[in-house]
């Protein structure tokens, strides 16, 4: 694979960095940026749909990278959001505006953004309709725009419900994160029972209904409740993580815990009145009592992806993700078209973590294309979860599509055991890191 | 982490202190040590007696720091897991407490007078 940093150039700011002359490093250009192949001369028009993780990392590459291109970012959101801190936002550590900012702040100024949504996508006349009606011709199209959270699927269910009736909903957003914390607060002030789970879906962060499970658990033993309380976590299928490792270590660490696991539960509805909630299991419906419930919903592709024809059509047929292939992210069908962060349809990696692995093999692949070359980068599936197990500790899971483990520090952070720094990864690091992405800086 | 390069590092410190304060740190942190080589060349070596000083504030250097990383990521004593977390925190602790020692010397050197005797 192709890096664009040299070796002895950086070992030569390391030592000038790290000497006795470190004064001097304030006299010097802030952060010169590492070395990168000249910009490749083009006119391509380039429209990446979605300015969230994916969308705004790509639209900072490929500026960097690209010379006179018109890149064009549509999105409707004018917020943007920092998911990975959904979690500490529910566990009362960090303000509901921790993971809020603008998102026209991080797309670069070369690039044009259009704050709409996409209704529709053209792929044979290679053209994009916004919700305003403006139509986009491109070149390359980015599909970037990440998932939907189908709450509609749960019954009963409304986003305004959360924060009472021991209802909460950590995915739904900063405000919604907040209000789950009070529920939660509420819940483990008293005890009683805490239903936690995940959907059938492929889903975000596979690891984020687990790490609440924890954090409530260590909530409930903080404020002596423990005892009188019961932690029910109800899986859709057999298993609590799909890689097996990790899914044995959860294991073994919910039976420590005495977290009570239901296996073949699927959440169907609740009712926030009687506090009970509905699962479809192997058996029938199930209805489960409840003090406190996370409440996940389904996750798929958003409608635009699915009504042009872009998903796949025996995969996930009930969710839509983009037909991708799982090494280079280019459609299976549309050569001229990419799809990065959750919205790929591919086994793995729907975490920012991964987006960070992806995002350079796109632009390698969009740029060779453009430079008539053939592009080399591959996605290895890599993915993400800094798994929470209490606070103040948790295990830096990292792992490919073949379900190896792939340790950033390896034999130094491992990735089975509970460590207070891989917490510090996920308290200090993993914001500044997801940034630095953002600006196509790391 | 797919490269941890130090451009990777740089800006990942960017974002956690703000671009300003991350480099008014480098700055300050390489005048005192600038300030400190400079006493050094300037006394012909290390004055015990500012040294003995110094060295007392050591540990008030390093148990600050482990107390402000603790309180900083919301975590406790007790988190400490393997022995790589206690790897970190003798970092913090010798960080901390060479920091102060280095710092309480230079000032010393500064604002005293030069030493009578040569050590
Ligand atoms: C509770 C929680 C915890 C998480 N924890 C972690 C973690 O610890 N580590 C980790 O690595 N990841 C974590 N994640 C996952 C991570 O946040 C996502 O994987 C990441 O944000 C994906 O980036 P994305 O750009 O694909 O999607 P997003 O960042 O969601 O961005 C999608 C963008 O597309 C826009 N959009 C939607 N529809 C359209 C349309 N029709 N037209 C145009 N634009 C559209 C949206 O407005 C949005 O701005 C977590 C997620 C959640 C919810």
């Amino acid at each position: 694979m192709t890096e664009r940093t040299s070796a002895p150039r950086l070992s030569r700011r390391a030592l000038m960095g790290l000497g006795a002359g470190a004064a001097a490093l304030g006299a010097l250009p802030v952060a010169a940026p590492a070395q990168t192949p000249a910009p490749v001369k083009t006119a391509a028009r380039i429209v990446i749909l979605g300015g969230g993780a994916a969308g705004t990392a790509m639209a900072n590459r490929l500026v960097q990278r690209l010379d006179g291109a018109e890149i064009t970012v549509v999105d409707g959101r004018a917020q943007h959001w920092y998911q990975p801190g959904f979690t500490l936002i529910a566990a009362g550590l960090k303000p509901s505006g921790y993971s809020v900012s603008r998102t026209g702040e991080w797309l670069p100024s070369a690039a044009r953004w259009v704050n709409e949504g996409a209704a529709a996508i053209d792929p044979d006349a290679r053209r994009v309709t916004t919700t305003g009606g403006e139509v986009l011709e491109y070149d390359y199209l980015v599909l970037a725009c990440g998932m939907v959270l189908d709450w509609d699927a749960v019954e009963g269910f409304e986003k305004s419900q959360v924060g009472a009736n021991g209802i909460g909903a950590v995915y739904a957003g900063p405000e919604e994160a907040a209000a789950t914390w009070k529920a939660m607060d509420n819940f483990t002030d008293k005890g009683g029972i805490g239903l936690f789970g995940r959907p059938a879906t492929e889903m975000k962060c596979a690891g984020a209904p687990l790490k609440y499970t924890f954090i409530t658990d260590d909530y409930l033993r903080r404020k002596e409740h423990r005892d009188t309380s019961q932690v029910i976590y109800t899986a859709h299928n057999d298993t609590l993580f799909s890689v097996p490792i990790v899914n044995e270590k959860v294991k073994l660490l919910f039976r420590e815990r005495g977290v009570d696991t239901r296996w073949h539960h699927v959440l169907r509805g609740v009712d926030a009145g009687a506090r009970q909630a509905h699962y479809d299991t192997p058996e029938g419906r199930k209805v489960l009592d409840f003090d406190f419930i996370n409440v996940i919903p389904p996750m798929r592709a958003p409608q635009v992806i699915r009504d042009a024809g872009l998903s796949w059509a025996d995969r996930w047929v009930d969710q839509g993700w983009a037909e991708v292939d799982p090494e280079t992210l280019r459609h299976r069908r549309y050569a001229n078209i990419f799809a990065v962060g959750d919205v790929a349809g591919v086994p793995k990696g729907k975490t920012a973590a991964s987006v960070k692995w992806q995002v350079p093999v796109v632009e390698d692949h969009l740029v060779a294309d453009i430079n008539g070359r053939a592009g080399t980068a591959v996605y290895n599936g890599y993915t993400s979860c800094p798994m929470i197990t209490r606070i103040g500790r948790a295990m830096l899971v990292e792992f490919d599509y073949e379900n190896n483990l792939t340790p950033s520090f390896p034999g130094v952070i491992s990735p089975l055991e509970e460590l207070w720094i891989s917490w510090l990864m996920k308290e200090i690091a993993l914001k500044p890191t997801y940034n630095a992405m953002l600006r196509g800086l790391a | 982490m797919k490269e941890l390069t130090l451009a990777t590092l740089i800006a990942v410190f960017e974002e956690i202190y703000g671009r300003g304060l991350f480099w008014s740190l480098v700055v300050i942190s390489g005048i005192i040590t600038v300030a400190f080589v400079a006493v050094l060349i300037r006394d012909r070596g290390i004055a015990s007696r500012w040294l003995v000083r110094a060295e007392i504030t050591a540990p008030l250097g390093a148990v600050a720091a482990v107390w402000f990383v603790l309180w900083f990521t919301n975590s406790h004593l007790a988190d400490i897991g393997g022995p790589i977390d206690w790897i970190v925190i003798a970092w913090i602790a010798l960080a901390g407490g060479g920091g102060l020692t280095l710092l309480s010397y230079t000032a010393q050197a500064i604002l005293g007078h030069a030493p009578r005797a040569k050590t």
